[in-house]
């Protein structure tokens, strides 16, 4: 909105405010895209030629499709909002090409021939993604309208968390039960989606709740704490959370619906102790479940000394615990990449094995581009976040801040869970890394995800409506002291 | 709202922080350590990606490398006479490690040591492939080939190391029974493991891998009287070879009423050194251990390297002279029993000092690293180690050792037209002994211009001869004969 501003000039101490257009940012967009499009397909180019020593053949479907997906992307926000953020667009496919890139080179390790056709099928999810992104900034013409929604959202989250424990629907793979299997389609991530309902339902909710639970409170050291019975739905999404725990034995997706919970909770009440609170919890909660879990304590063993599992996998211990070697080789390929690392398609983290692709596909950023890249990769990541949050502050309705700050949130949370966890910062929890490792219902969800924070970045950043004409009608002064 | 807002904006760029910093811990500050760790599949991977460089025996490569089938290693590491060369080299295996020169001098093999930097960085430029430098050792083909055969047609376990007194070189370094590394320097599971596994020492009770040149202590026996004589002469406690000796036969050891005998009937009643010495007299030697007391000799023995690891660079296990003991157990430690224990690497070093003329030279066994283009980039430079001591006594000293030769019990060491200084040993072990004695033999060999090229260490245990036979001069003493003699023979 800086367009007429003029309070920067000696001579005029006032700032005028109007209904003039605010830039939309849109060609910056664009230009940024060509990058976004143009780095990942050199990437792609740079693997095959260290791995065959010639330019890989799918280079220009590949290039025309991150292209086409970037132009789709592009034309349907130019067109139905064209005052959204102008860096989460290029930022997304950016980080969804690269990870394209890597999955493809993957893909073409031997050691891992089951990976043989992820790229393709990766290809296929992104687009799926960029169309429902899609159909959110076409059908979805005001975020607000989603808070109609709030109780049926409530509803949909919870049936999404429930279906992994559904006999026969569900799947358990390495210890982890957050997967159904859909024959003839593979397997779904409910919790991705999840993510987005309950971060609507938390958004209706508090903006209902929230004078109420930041008012009614009792002073007592420093903290005001909350009336007995409002503290009903912390202890709710608290037991939800917990019971996730113990029957998806996932500290992940537990710690990533908590973790939103209580920042959106902050942020409605404005109330400090709600913090202190869910930290609590959460600590109480963790250590609980971890004291009689043993899928839990074996990741968590594996966090504090990853060499003894390696070398328990290695001697092919039997104590009805899965011992993994994973965490190790995940360091290893960190250390072995060094600085710069060792170069697309010439690195070793395909020694990772299972989930390379996936879960642990940060490493193979870590041992071929190196910790530049992995700098490059989080700082990345850390743009979309803040430009989530930059989102909520810019908003100018309650629901629109809270849902686009339980939406930065919770993608803040997921990278730092995955990406500590790969790193060894903090225990391994079955998660992806948004747009980058390999899974349909992640990157397709977190295509959604940004597709919801554009829209409701465009109705911040959209100018007011111009006011009729009225010749007569002058621009409103603000007058600022000096 | 924008406040708490704004602390949630802080709140995840400190999340981010965080990532970056532990980002910054293991791929910056640990990245060294987590890539050269030797559980991590990309040093072993990357020791096979090029052909790996050699280990040269005078001139001659003793390894090779050859194309390996295994889809992670290109190359596959290839040896000239494994078991002979195995206690030098060492092994390099696709599935079990490396060890000894193999992963000592793994950077030059494989090319990847700093200090070819320079060299792969122009050769990165110039797209050629990296290349592994070789390691060029001191040892002598035909020394070692002596040594090997020796201990081979004995047929006991055994061991042989041949040192060049004056710069401390390594010319020989025997083990037997030894191993074969090329039998499992692949990665195959079937032929490679199974070669493995059947050298291993609870499938294979001779223990083929241990490297008993460096490895393995014995107790010396009268091997180390030669330590206690030259403790004698530089305490001044006896000066001259030829003086008689304040020695009584029998002889109470102080502190008890046990005799230590002699074996047999042997004139140790104040024989002189060379006496003492010729025949080997316990009664005299421990009479001298037990009158310098427990301090001089342990110091005499350090001096010659007793109680300290050595590196050659492969490490060779620390031999033992005990502290705190009273004079009867010195007494005792002093002929090599008791607690006494010596590598064949210690007591081929006690003899080299001798004939070096009492200097002590650290032994060493890589002469030079070269760079693939044959270049030297480090070269071993002698070193002395200590002085134990003086070349007057040593002078002294060895003439008594050539006396054993000469006229006493080392006399299957005889060289003709070659002066030979020796001592042998026959060390009892076991509970009461019950077990076969190890038969010792240390010798040098002195040239016309008395500068000696060879001094050696034989160890021989075997369990199948009878036990009579067991001395050092019948078993031990010829195979140090053929070894001195490849050396002298290769000088020529």
């Amino acid at each position: 909105m800086s367009g007429t501003n003029t309070s920067h000039s000696p001579t005029h101490h006032t700032s005028t405010i109007g209904a003039i257009g605010a830039p939309s940012r849109r060609n910056t967009e664009l230009a940024l895209l060509v990058f976004a499009v143009v780095i990942p397909v050199f990437a792609y180019a740079n693997v095959g030629l260290a791995l065959n020593d010639s330019v890989p053949p799918g280079l220009l479907s590949y290039g025309l499709g991150l292209g086409l997906l970037a132009g789709v992307g592009h034309l349907v926000v130019r067109k139905f909002a064209p005052y959204a953020d102008p860096l989460m667009l290029p930022l997304a496919t950016l980080l969804n090409g690269l990870g394209l890139v890597v999955i493809w080179r993957l893909d073409q390790s031997k050691r891992l021939s089951n990976y043989a056709e992820a790229a393709p099928r990766q290809l296929l999810y992104s687009a799926m993604g960029v169309a429902l992104l899609a159909v959110v900034l076409i059908f979805l013409k005001d975020h607000r309208v989603l808070q109609r929604y709030t109780y049926i959202s409530m509803a949909g989250a919870l049936f999404l968390l429930i279906l992994p424990l559904v006999p026969g629907l569900g799947a358990n793979i390495y210890g982890a039960k957050i997967w159904i299997k859909i024959p003839g389609l593979g397997t779904l991530q409910p919790g991705e989606f999840a993510k987005i309902a309950l971060a609507v339902f938390f958004a209706g909710y508090l903006m209902v709740k929230r004078d109420a639970l930041a008012l009614a409170s009792r002073r007592f050291m420093g903290l005001y704490l909350p009336r007995g019975r409002d503290l009903g739905p912390i202890l709710v999404v608290w037991v939800i959370s917990i019971l996730i725990l113990v029957f998806e034995t996932d500290l992940g997706t537990s710690l990533l619906f908590f973790g939103m919970f209580v920042i959106m909770l902050y942020v409605a009440t404005e109330r400090t102790s709600w913090i202190v609170f869910g930290l609590l919890m959460s600590a109480v909660g963790a250590v609980g479940v971890a004291s009689f879990e043993p899928h839990i304590q074996t990741r968590v063993q594996a966090w504090l000394d990853p060499m003894r599992e390696f070398d328990l996998s290695r001697a092919g211990v039997q104590d009805g615990i899965v011992h993994s070697e994973q965490a190790m080789q995940a360091l290893w390929a960190f250390g072995s990449g060094g600085t710069l690392g060792t170069g697309l398609g010439q690195g070793n983290s395909d020694l990772i094995g299972f989930a390379a692709n996936s879960d642990f596909i940060l490493a193979t950023f870590g041992e071929e581009l190196g910790l530049a890249g992995v700098m490059a990769i989080l700082l990345l990541y850390g743009l979309i976040i803040e430009r989530g949050v930059r989102t909520a502050l810019a908003a100018r309705d309650p629901f629109g801040k809270l849902l686009a700050v339980g939406l930065s949130g919770a993608f803040a949370l997921q990278v730092f869970v995955v990406a500590g966890g790969v790193m060894g910062l903090i225990p391994l929890t079955g998660m992806t890394l948004p747009f980058v490792a390999y899974g349909g219902s992640s990157v397709i969800a977190n295509w959604a995800l940004i597709g919801i924070l554009l829209r409701i970045s465009d109705t911040a950043r959209r100018p007011a409506p111009a006011p009729a004409a009225n010749p007569d009608a002058e621009m409103t002064q603000v007058v600022r002291p000096s | 709202m924008n406040k708490p807002l704004r602390r949630i904006a802080i709140f995840c760029g400190l999340l981010v922080l965080a990532l970056l910093i532990r980002d910054n811990w293991i791929q910056y500050v640990q990245a060294d350590e987590l890539r050269s760790d030797k559980k991590n599949r990309r040093v072993t991977i990357e020791r096979y990606a090029s052909p790996r460089g050699n280990i040269i025996v005078g001139g001659e490569p003793i390894t090779g490398s050859a194309e390996s089938s295994d889809s992670d290693f290109k190359f596959k590491r290839t040896y000239k006479d494994g078991a002979m060369w195995a206690p030098v080299t060492g092994y390099a295996s696709q599935a079990f490690g490396a060890t000894q020169l193999e992963s000592i001098e793994d950077g030059i093999l494989t090319g990847n040591d700093d200090r070819l930097f320079f060299r792969n960085t122009l050769d990165m430029l110039t797209g050629k492939k990296q290349q592994g430098g070789n390691v060029v050792t001191t040892l002598n083909a035909a020394a070692q080939k002596a040594a090997y055969n020796g201990l081979k047609r004995q047929g006991g376990k055994g061991s042989v190391v041949a040192l060049e007194p004056s710069t401390g070189k390594i010319l020989a370094l025997a083990s037997f029974p030894s191993y074969d590394p090329s039998s499992f320097a692949g990665n195959s599971t079937t032929t490679d493991t199974k070669a493995w596994q059947k050298l291993q020492k609870k499938n294979n009770p001779n223990d083929p891998m241990l490297n008993r040149a460096l490895r393995e202590t014995y107790p010396p026996g009268s091997t180390f009287k030669v330590v206690t004589a030259a403790a004698a002469l530089e305490d001044g406690l006896y000066t001259s070879a030829d003086a008689k000796t304040d020695s009584p036969d029998p002889w109470i050891m102080k502190g008890t009423t046990t005799k230590l005998p002699n074996e047999g009937n042997i004139p140790c009643k104040n024989a002189t050194l060379r006496v003492a010495l010729q025949y080997s007299c316990n009664t005299v030697f421990g009479k001298i251990g037990s009158d310098l007391g427990n301090d001089k000799m342990l110091d005499m023995a350090k001096k010659f390297g007793f109680d300290e690891e050595q590196f050659t660079p492969v490490r060779a296990n620390a031999s033992v002279f005990s502290d705190k003991m009273n004079p009867s157990q010195t007494a005792l430690s002093s002929i090599g029993q008791f607690n006494t224990a010596a590598t064949p690497l210690q007591m081929a070093m006690v003899a080299s000092a001798v004939a070096n003329d009492g200097k002590l030279m650290k032994p060493y066994m890589v002469d030079e690293l070269q760079s693939p283009g044959l270049d030297p980039i480090q070269k071993t430079d002698p070193e002395e180690l200590s002085q134990p001591l003086s070349a007057e006594n040593a002078q002294i000293l060895q003439s008594m050792m050539e006396t054993v030769v000469d006229k006493g019990t080392g006399s299957n060491a005889k060289i003709p037209g070659v002066k030979v200084g020796g001592k042998t040993g026959t060390a009892q072990h076991g509970v009461d002994n019950s077990e076969n004695p190890y038969a010792w033999f240390i010798s040098y060999a002195k040239g016309e211009d008395g500068s000696a090229p060879v001094a050696v260490a034989v160890v021989v245990e075997d369990d199948n001869a009878v036990r009579d036979d067991i001395s050092g001069g019948g078993l031990a003493a010829p195979i140090a004969r053929n070894v001195m003699e490849a050396v002298i023979d290769s000088k020529k």
